[in-house]
């Protein structure tokens, strides 16, 4: 009997480990031979930890599932149960996703390299290497692909920048710092798929001409960075990794990398100083990173999520890829649902979803039951949207045209205890903590954002033309999205939730 | 000074042997340092710095850059709660209040009994879990009160 209890952050958060130990010591008690396989996240996490058992059906789930449960579990010989769910394939979370990225996710054991292959992977490296260079950057370019870490630039022709960049040491640059709040999908497929990830950066490698590869993960995921590692060793030594590239006599290798706590090390230029060992501070570009990144030499920067789509646009081609999405956003996108929702976790799908389906449908409202009021979209830089904008279709030029951006695509649903201007707040305080303190309009802009919006909630409306005035600086004066992108939730919870800054709010409670 | 009369330069010797040879080496050597004493000496930054071909102020400007480097020891348990947006659409703030109150400190302090310091950190990646913390390295999702309560007793027995 195969028993299937994920080793995903998120399962282990919500006790995870114990219920696979669990497992393990009632088979014991009964004298049932049992196999224990800590697979990846399916990606529901309100139904932590997601169980679930190989039939001649199919698998079968059962979540969330207690320590408490498993006797009885076995009792109904994982049947009849009231935690039984059915088959996974056949949750309407699933068959409502176009699984592309993340179909290996939660499926295979993720450390195992004979299950990977099994279910498709390595087949977009394997015909990688048995084309020419060029050929790889304009398949991706066809595809449409476009940087998934947030600002959207083509993946394709930052390939072709770098792999035009002349000879001599070039180097693809992993950004696995994934700090934007609400987002976990570079989270959930490195620790989920690890060889994904091994496999992007490879081909990416062949692609431009760079014999290594850094995958630079931020030290507040310790799981993802020890699956990440154990994933490297495995590969180099299955000879995926090394001198010689799956026999090809092409060399690539991967280094795992720590951050220390700076969110402005996602931005690539202070990602690549951190790397180098100084101090994260922004670059001003140009020098763009593709001709002068790592230690000055052309470098690839791309995010977990653009890596981790090449193989399948290598494997099934670009036209395959660019036939899911909307306008110009092409392919899918893992949606990161989280907050106050019923049904929080992480849905990929065809970009051009409208934000309304996403929160009432997928997400099923909130976790409160109290309306929503508000969802930040992108991260702590991205804009908060109000139920009047719910129609607006998940793309990137789409949320632009709003005031707003897709980011690292993650969801933040807040109900409507939630204060506005206290979230305006935090956004200005957030920013005065993480500047890298190279340019003034983030650095002392951000001080005075807050106490702007001190000044608002103690009554001062005044202050409000300041407070805009002070959000044109930032937005226009600013090195990096940090300092330039932090207006956006300020400037949109100001617009679309004027109440919450308006004097008469204290009276009115 | 020789190595064998002092075990911290004996440590940052081995470490920094350990580190030859890997390009911009720097953090991966403060992460070691910090993993093998708790926090970074301060003894070892001119060790560093001389290893490195550095100034000792571009390494301490280094250090001190990075929120996860500590100058000092912390307490026997480091717990970091997540201060950021999905953990507060969940009540974050009133947990970080419980949180300092009944541990009777403010964030980056540790309580009298040595037993934990207390870190804000923003985002674990556990937001469709939320409220969410990380208690010596180890990931915890859902956290109440009682979750937070049973967490401190937990390392305090």
């Amino acid at each position: 009997m195969k028993i299937y209890v994920p080793r995903d952050a998120a399962a282990r958060a919500v006790g995870a480990d114990a219920v696979a130990d669990a497992v393990l010591a009632e088979a014991a008690r009964r004298g049932l031979a049992v196999s224990v396989v800590r697979n990846g996240s399916r990606g529901m996490v309100w139904l932590e930890p997601l169980v679930e058992v190989e039939t001649a059906a199919g698998r079968m789930a059962f979540g969330p599932v207690d320590i408490a449960d498993v006797a009885a579990l076995f009792d109904s010989g994982w049947g009849a149960h009231p935690k039984a769910l059915g088959l996974t394939a056949n949750l309407p979370w699933m068959l409502g996703q176009t699984r592309l990225t993340f179909a290996r996710c939660g499926v295979t054991d993720p450390l195992s390299l004979a299950e990977f292959q099994a279910h498709g992977g390595l087949a977009g490296l394997r015909r990688a290497l048995a084309m020419v260079p060029a050929d790889i950057v304009a398949e991706v370019t066809a595809s449409g692909l476009r940087g998934r870490g947030g600002a959207g630039f083509p993946t394709g022709i930052k390939w072709k920048t770098v792999a035009e960049a002349g000879a001599g040491q070039k180097y693809i640059v992993c950004n696995a710092d994934e700090g934007d709040s609400g987002t976990f999908a570079d989270r959930m497929i490195m620790e989920g798929d690890p060889f994904l990830l091994i496999e992007g950066m490879t081909i990416a490698g062949l692609a431009v001409g760079a014999t290594k590869g850094y995958v630079y993960i931020r030290s507040e995921y310790p799981d993802a960075i020890a699956v990440m590692t154990e994933a490297v060793v495995l590969a180099r030594a299955e000879g995926l990794l090394g001198a010689s590239v799956l026999g090809s006599g092409k060399a690539f290798d991967i280094e795992i990398r720590t951050g220390a706590g700076a969110y402005v090390c996602g931005e690539e230029t202070s990602l690549l100083n951190s790397l180098e060992g100084k101090r994260g501070v922004v670059r001003a570009k140009p020098p763009l990173p593709a001709l002068h990144g790592f230690l000055g030499r052309p470098t690839v920067v791309n995010n977990v999520i653009s890596l981790t789509s090449v193989p399948i646009i290598l494997d099934k081609g670009a036209g395959y890829y660019r036939d899911f999405g909307l306008g110009r956003s092409r392919g899918t996108i893992p949606l990161q649902i989280a907050g106050n929702v019923r049904f929080g976790g992480l849905f990929e799908v065809a970009f051009g979803l409208t934000l309304g389906e996403i929160v009432d449908d997928i997400a099923g409202g909130t976790a409160s039951g109290r309306p929503v009021k508000a969802v930040q979209v992108g991260g702590p830089l991205g804009a908060y949207f109000p139920r009047e904008l719910f129609d607006t279709p998940f793309c990137y030029e789409e949320y632009a045209g709003k005031g707003g951006l897709v980011g690292h695509a993650g969801l933040v649903v807040f109900d409507d205890t939630a204060d506005m201007l206290h979230q305006a707040r935090f956004a200005m305080e957030f920013c005065a903590i993480e500047s890298c303190g190279k340019c003034t309009p983030c650095r002392i802009g951000a001080v005075r954002g807050m106490e702007t919006l001190d000044r608002i909630g103690r009554g001062d409306t005044a202050a409000i033309p300041l407070l805009s005035d002070l959000c044109d600086t930032m937005k226009a004066g600013s090195l990096c999205a940090l300092g330039g992108f932090t207006p956006y939730p300020v400037m949109s919870a100001l617009t679309h939730f004027p109440d919450d800054f308006s004097p008469l709010k204290e009276a009115a409670e | 000074m020789a190595h064998d009369q002092d075990p911290i330069a004996a440590r940052v010797a081995e470490i920094l042997a350990a580190h030859q040879g890997l390009e911009g080496p720097l953090l991966p050597i403060l992460h070691a340092l910090q993993a093998a004493f708790g926090h970074v000496p301060q003894e070892a930054l001119p060790l560093i710095a001389k290893n490195l071909n550095l100034s000792r102020a571009e390494v301490h400007g280094v250090m001190s850059f990075y929120h996860d480097f500590r100058a000092a020891p912390a307490g026997r348990h480091v717990l970091k709660l997540c201060r950021a947006e999905a953990c507060q659409a969940m009540g974050a703030e009133k947990l970080a209040a419980h949180a300092r109150t009944s541990l009777g400190i403010e964030w980056h302090e540790t309580t009298r009994d040595g037993a934990v310091t207390l870190e804000p950190v923003f985002c674990l990646g556990l937001c469709a879990c939320a409220p969410a913390a990380l208690m010596d390295g180890k990931v915890v999702g859902r956290v109440d009160e009682a979750r937070f309560d049973a967490l401190v007793a937990e390392v305090r027995a």
